[in-house]
């Protein structure tokens, strides 16, 4: 509990090694930090390092994929999507093969290594592929429910994991679904949609301003293509408000998809709260969250202007 | 046989010219200079039941120069993997057959291609689940000279030899020529032979035309344990069209319907017997 979505995801990925003999990882010299190597310790067998190469890495598991295998292609997100973009979306999504990117220190919490390290822009890049799903998840409780759902769903995808330890926000008896939003809170006023550890800043916020009068709905929107939009709209006519939440840039993002869905469905003000189209930097984790405005202080600021 | 496969040759030569002249675009000229080597593989070397293209202990072909997909599906479509009429849709709204290989749309076709340079990955990532399955087939990856400029090439050459995969051998289809001139004049590739052997593979160099030569060579590869295999091809762009040879301009463009009408006459008083259409 409360642990970095990254551990939660490389104990799946060996319970997997355990249960489907196909399931097959590779990463390009960061297993320990992706926490692939939880599986590479187990199943060396089936564990490639491909070395310092993420085109190599993702077009390996295309080919692997191509007999049957279940390959998890994990690095840093920056590289996973970035450096192999072209390679996922030619041999991996074009091809239509059932390779997993997996994508860890996502984001500002990140932390020290800077803005280099700091992916932004992966959400935005991997949702813009045809035949992608993607994933951001919660919590720890969660990053394991999506990595087993995801070796059981045909077809590419990505997985954003985040370096930084963040609250648990699910019980343990919490049942991920593919492409269902979750809704952890009602209220009447506002709607708070959010992804990844952002889920956790959006409770407390909601916390914060039921003290203040505004009833706030969170709605954890864990995978963000596809997107739940028959929940969003729910949620949206409901509320007649909408903030959405995330740790990388509100350019092509999860506020990005929402917007998208609903001006075509049932348009309503909608506030989005990211990376505003800038790199990040250095500093701690939390820190760093904070200096960018990725934290409830700054979710109540915003909501509490949109209910005004 | 290797009359047979002469006139092989000679017919997918014939298709190739056909089907480019019908699209009215496409890439002749490496498709004519890799003839010979994706002849030899389909017709002679290469383990696969067109009657099940998903066999899984098939050997698996990976074109990574995917821009001559008209010699692959000329190949495809003579061993019966979908009808020969069908080549003549060609890059048409609505074929099986798009400009570049599509592993989704067409029969025997085991990787999606076109995008220079990720080929070798993919096919380093087939013999890996070979290994894993205990399954003995080969992995074949046809490479152009140009694509070895794409760095995710040696990517995949260090990966092959790392893993020490010795089912998967490459071509390097080596005509000298790329969109905007010869190799020297865009980038420099060579000494290819040498910058494989540095990489850590089991190399040879042949004339990529000699059917013999290719048989040959493979067999040395096949021969070869515990490193992956590269048989760097000597070949001419356009080969087999007088008018094509080693033109720069044919890399990709279609013969209109007067030149296709050369060329078949040319490719056809040049077949051996049998080979005439």
């Amino acid at each position: 509990m409360n642990s970095a979505t990254r551990e939660a995801y490389g104990a799946a990925l060996a319970e997997l090694g355990r249960t489907n003999p196909d399931v097959v990882a590779l990463d390009a010299d960061l297993a320990g930090s992706t926490k692939s190597a939880t599986f590479g310790n187990a199943f060396p067998e089936r564990f490639f390092d491909m070395g310092i190469a993420e085109a190599d890495m993702i077009g390996t598991a295309a080919g692997l994929a191509t007999c049957g295998k279940v390959p998890f292609a994990s690095s840093f997100s920056v590289f996973a999507t970035g450096r192999a973009f072209e390679q996922i979306r030619n041999s991996v999504c074009n091809a239509n093969l059932n390779v997993k990117v997996v994508g860890s220190h996502a984001g500002p919490s990140c932390g020290a290594d800077g803005s280099s390290h700091q992916a932004v822009e992966d959400i935005a890049i991997m949702r813009s592929l045809p035949r992608m799903t993607v994933v951001v998840p919660a919590d720890d409780v969660e990053a394991y429910a999506a990595t087993i759902a995801l070796a059981e769903h045909q077809g590419p995808a990505y997985l954003r994991v985040a370096r930084l330890a963040s609250p648990t926000v699910h019980d343990e008896g919490y049942r991920f679904e593919l492409g269902r939003a979750d809704l952890l809170r009602d209220g009447g006023d506002v709607t708070i949609v959010a992804c990844g550890m952002m889920v956790g800043r959006a409770l407390e916020a909601a916390e914060a301003l039921s003290a203040e009068g505004i009833e706030a709905q969170v709605l954890n929107m864990a995978t963000v293509k596809p997107l739940d939009a028959d929940t969003l709209e729910e949620c949206a006519r409901k509320t007649g408000r909408v903030v959405t939440v995330e740790e990388g840039s509100v350019v092509g993002g999860l506020g990005t998809a929402c917007c998208e869905a609903l001006s075509e469905r049932f348009p309503v003000p909608v506030r989005r709260i990211g990376m505003p189209d800038c790199f990040g930097t250095s500093g701690e984790g939390n820190e760093l969250l904070d200096y960018f405005g990725l934290n409830a202080s700054h979710i109540c600021e915003v909501a509490r202007e949109l209910c005004k | 046989m290797h009359n047979d496969l002469l006139a092989v040759t000679s017919q997918m030569r014939a298709h190739i010219v056909e089907m480019l002249a019908v699209a009215g675009s496409g890439h002749p000229g490496g498709s004519l200079s890799a003839t010979e080597i994706i002849a030899s593989l389909y017709f002679k070397h290469m383990r696969i039941d067109p009657q099940d293209p998903d066999w899984p202990e098939r050997d698996r072909f990976v074109l990574g120069k995917g821009h001559a997909a008209p010699a692959l599906y000329a190949a495809l479509a003579m061993r019966g993997f979908f009808p020969e009429e069908e080549l003549l849709t060609l890059r048409k709204l609505g074929s099986r057959l798009q400009g570049h290989p599509c592993r989704t749309d067409t029969p025997g076709v085991d990787m999606s291609t076109g995008s220079l340079g990720q080929g070798l990955s993919v096919a380093n990532g087939m013999a890996l689940a070979g290994r894993l399955d205990g399954l003995d087939y080969w992995v074949w990856c046809v490479m152009g000279d140009g694509e070895i400029q794409e760095g995710q090439v040696w990517e995949a050459a260090m990966s092959a030899a790392h893993y020490g995969l010795d089912r998967v051998i490459a071509f390097v289809d080596h005509n000298g020529l790329q969109i905007d001139g010869t190799n020297d004049q865009v980038m420099g590739v060579e000494p290819i032979d040498a910058k494989f052997a540095a990489f850590g593979w089991h190399t040879q160099r042949i004339d990529g035309h000699d059917l013999d030569a290719i048989d040959a060579a493979i067999a040395a590869a096949k021969a070869e344990r515990g490193r992956p295999s590269v048989i760097v091809c000597d070949t001419v762009k356009g080969r087999g069209v007088s008018f094509m040879e080693n033109v720069v301009d044919w890399h990709g463009v279609a013969p209109d319907a007067a030149q296709a009408k050369d060329a078949l006459a040319e490719i056809s008083a040049a077949a051996p017997e049998g080979g005439r259409r």
